[in-house]
């Protein structure tokens, strides 16, 4: 009783000033010691300017508290912090506001738990978006809830999809003016994909951007004649939070793995718009051009990855450009006024493709497809990169991913009929006898993809990293560290073992003038500062 | 002895997330949980666990196309544990099995499936049946073979039986029922034909699993070490020596690291042991059967 009423007041108190503008997302920059957005920023950077931690004194860094979900498992939150509040998604459908000073919470929303639900990766959210005082998430039952940021109380809960059918939302929605963006997940269940606009005050749908065409409409004619379950299996799930540019007024958004992931014999031609980049009127949900990374694609290769937004010069010429590094071990530069591919290439090992034609297209190495025995190919399933986010620095210049290194896998494929609701991918992946694949952070030159430095790890994780004005690259380990590199050299300068599996994507933040890093381990998330 | 690792691992994983997961919960798949204290209603649950006898070769289809991904096509494991087991940690019945499936395992990365009644009874036919070795007839003699265990094969210098004995290889307490008796003669014979193996790419827990790979390596101030790694992440690496010593290492303290991938600490005992002795020995470890 009286804890609650502590909590209650707590509320009050720290929660007094969420309140965040449109503006202020737009000039997330402008206030570094807040993370207003899943990326940090409209433009996907994952970049903090804060420079209070830096390479001179990283090695003092510590534990400045840890928080404990009270459920086991996998997390990859990535948490908001709005004026000293750090609000986060724990798992399966909790919300919950701590005081980022202390670590102690504020108020926790619980949604009862829908165990059925069929979720192909584990019982993840990846977080939050605000605007105003009003917190935005989806859940694994494929609902979008809007929150009260001061107490957790629900405002609205609205049905984007019905899980029966293998849909689910496990990324966080992004704010972009007066609208909502969340993207569905279950690509893997034979679902037509969507990315959706929802009015933030009353939860209506303002638009459906489908990312597999009508019969009839572009695009279809690129799912064979027949199209046997055709379009409306076709995939191209939009589950990871993407980027946007308020200049051109577009949103970019990756897309997921056509239907049937490794069998694709009736799905005979390129299949759009899975495994693409779409650039979006936010307005409207018009698709104003696409740009596809793996044509007919049979390995799973989502392309999701975050799109990082840089401006910089190519032959002489100032140039607003896209960059991916894309699961298919590819590391991709785009015009992003046009999606005119400018050049490309292989960022860890793949044994799929020759390299990219002038568009962009791959160029296939003999043929790559699944076969009913198993053939290895390069990367394995889970690619050269996943859902974890790269980092852009704009002082380095210099793009970060945590990458998989020597990592193949056996992909057969297998006869399988569509059932709702019932996982549909025509196949598996399985991994190779005796090898141990190993991770490593890479940077690369953004306009050009070479490699300038690598930082090796034991074993391929799956944390994404930040980049700050401290010189430093922050990232963890399938074994629990969590640990900073030099921004410049990938030198090792810090590590601690958090005792879980880091599978998040860490942020920066400060609270009164004191900057903190945060990572989830294990079912915790670690705040670390001087 | 024998180098079943492969199943020795999946067992520890079995293991180690057994033991993470409540009591309660975990009494749930048993059949003493039952149906209702699962959370199913009994209606759920009758159809889930009903009468008409299951079709395991539609279970090996619909497993094939639902679980292999992680369990490997003949539940050899993978990303999953192997489930060809007879004893598996969370389940001992085709409806434990059942209810798994239907229900995933929370804590876990294993989801719930959402597949026909029919489907849920076929794949955990599927499933039990895979950890069913047919029964065999080992010839030799258990007694005399427990004595060549003890005094010339030195083998609980490695291996452990009931929780006594070394830990450079895998633990035998229950390998009767892991291993025939065909892959344990060969074992003694030639025990690099199948050393263990990592297939851990995503590991599911921050250990790596028991697979007893040799490591050889130098420290900076010159001293070598040879064993079997018991652990290892980015900075540093754990290992047992051949007198059962634990040692750690810190990465940056080394100057040489080398895996002997492929090959196998133990020796062979084809110039030890007569025919009839190995065979002796065989009926020993095929008698070990573990807790039932």
């Amino acid at each position: 009783m009286r804890l609650h009423a502590l909590a209650l007041l707590l509320s009050v108190a720290a929660c007094a000033r969420a309140d965040v503008s449109y503006q202020r997302i737009l000039q997330a920059s402008a206030e570094p010691a807040n993370w207003l957005t899943y990326s940090g920023t409209y433009a996907g950077h994952r970049y903090s300017p804060l420079s209070q931690i830096n390479r001179a004194n990283v090695a003092q860094l510590k534990p400045a508290w840890i928080y404990q979900m009270p459920v086991e498992g996998r997390v990859e939150t990535s948490p908001l912090v709005v004026d000293g509040v750090i609000y986060l998604t724990e798992k399966p459908y909790i919300v919950t506001a701590l005081d980022g000073r202390t670590g102690r919470p504020l108020w926790s929303y619980r949604r009862p738990e829908v165990r059925e639900v069929p979720s192909c990766c584990g019982q993840v959210n990846r977080g939050l978006a605000i605007l105003g005082d009003t917190l935005f998430f989806g859940t694994l039952d494929a609902h979008l809830v809007a929150l009260d940021a001061r107490t957790g109380n629900v405002r609205w809960d609205i049905v984007v999809a019905d899980w029966h059918t293998g849909h689910s939302i496990t990324a966080a929605p992004l704010i972009v003016k007066d609208k909502v963006i969340v993207g569905i997940s279950g690509g893997d269940y034979g679902i037509r994909g969507f990315l959706d606009a929802y009015d933030p005050k009353t939860g209506r749908r303002v638009w459906r951007l489908w990312t597999v065409p009508e019969p009839g409409q572009p695009g279809s004619e690129t799912w064979g004649a027949g199209a046997g379950e055709g379009p409306q299996s076709g995939g191209a799930p939009t589950w990871v939070t993407g980027s946007y540019d308020p200049d051109l007024n577009l949103l970019y958004w990756g897309t997921g793995n056509p239907g049937g992931d490794y069998g694709g014999d009736e799905r005979p031609g390129d299949n759009l718009y899975s495994d693409s980049l779409l650039a979006i009127d936010p307005d409207t949900g018009t698709l104003r051009w696409h740009f596809q990374f793996t044509p007919h694609d049979l390995h799973d290769w989502d392309s999701n990855q975050v799109p990082v937004l840089i401006d910089a010069e190519i032959a002489g010429r100032p140039r607003k450009l896209v960059v991916q590094a894309n699961r298919n071990a590819f590391y991709y530069v785009l015009d992003r006024v046009t999606g005119e591919f400018i050049t490309g290439q292989a960022f860890t090992k793949q044994t799929w493709a020759r390299g990219l034609d002038a568009h962009g297209r791959p160029v296939l190495l003999g043929n790559p497809d699944p076969t009913p025995e198993g053939k290895l190919i390069y990367p394995g399933l889970f690619g050269g990169t996943s859902w974890y986010s790269p980092s852009y620095s704009p002082k380095a210049r210099l793009f970060y991913v945590m990458a998989s290194g020597d990592y193949g896998q056996v992909f057969y494929k297998l006869p399988q009929e569509l059932k709702p609701g019932v996982k549909f991918e025509r196949g598996g992946a399985r991994d190779v006898v005796g090898a141990e694949p190993f991770g490593a952070v890479r940077a690369l030159d953004p306009t050009s993809g070479a490699q300038r430095w690598e930082y090796r790890l034991n074993a391929v994780s799956v944390c994404g990293l930040v980049s700050t004005g401290g010189d430093l690259v922050f990232g963890g380990t399938r074994e629990g560290a969590v640990f900073a590199l030099d921004a410049d050299t990938g030198r090792l300068l810090w590590h601690f073992q958090a005792g879980g599996q880091v599978s998040c994507n860490p942020i920066s933040f400060a609270i009164d003038g004191k900057q903190y890093v945060s990572v989830a381990a294990g079912n915790s998330i670690l705040v670390f500062g001087l | 002895m024998s180098r079943p690792a492969f199943l020795c691992r999946a067992l520890a994983v079995l293991a180690l997330i057994g033991a993470a997961v409540p009591a309660r919960l975990r009494g749930e798949a048993s059949p003493a949980g039952g149906a209702h204290e699962a959370g199913l209603d009994p209606a759920q649950a009758q159809a889930l666990l009903g009468s008409v006898p299951p079709d395991r070769e539609a279970g090996r289809r619909a497993f094939q196309a639902n679980c292999s991904g992680c369990h490997g096509p003949n539940g050899e494991g993978g990303r999953g544990p192997t489930l060809a087991l007879p004893h598996l940690p969370r389940a001992t019945s085709e409806r434990a099995i059942a209810l798994i499936i239907a229900q995933g395992i929370r804590g876990t990365d294993m989801p719930p499936f959402i597949l026909q009644a029919a489907d849920v009874r076929n794949v955990a036919a599927w499933v039990w049946h895979l950890g069913q070795l047919p029964p065999e007839i080992v010839p030799g003699d258990p007694r005399h073979g427990e004595k060549l265990y003890r005094d010339r094969g030195n083998c609980a210098a490695c291996h452990s039986l009931a929780g006594y004995g070394g830990a450079i290889g895998p633990d035998l307490t229950d390998i009767g029922s892991r291993r025939g008796a065909a892959y344990l003669r060969r074992a003694l014979v030639d025990p690099g034909a199948e050393v263990p193996q990592n297939f851990s790419v995503f590991r599911p827990e921050a250990n790596i699993t028991a697979n007893f790979l040799l490591v050889s390596l130098v420290t900076r101030d010159g001293t070598a070490w040879t064993g079997v790694r018991i652990n290892e992440d980015t900075f540093s690496i754990q290992i047992r020596d051949f007198a059962n010593g634990f040692h750690s290492f810190l990465k940056s303290e080394l100057a040489e690291l080398h895996k002997q991938w492929g090959q196998s600490p133990m020796p062979s005992y084809a110039a030890t042991f007569t025919p009839a002795e190995l065979a002796d020995l065989v009926a020993f470890l095929a008698a070990h059967k573990g807790q039932p």
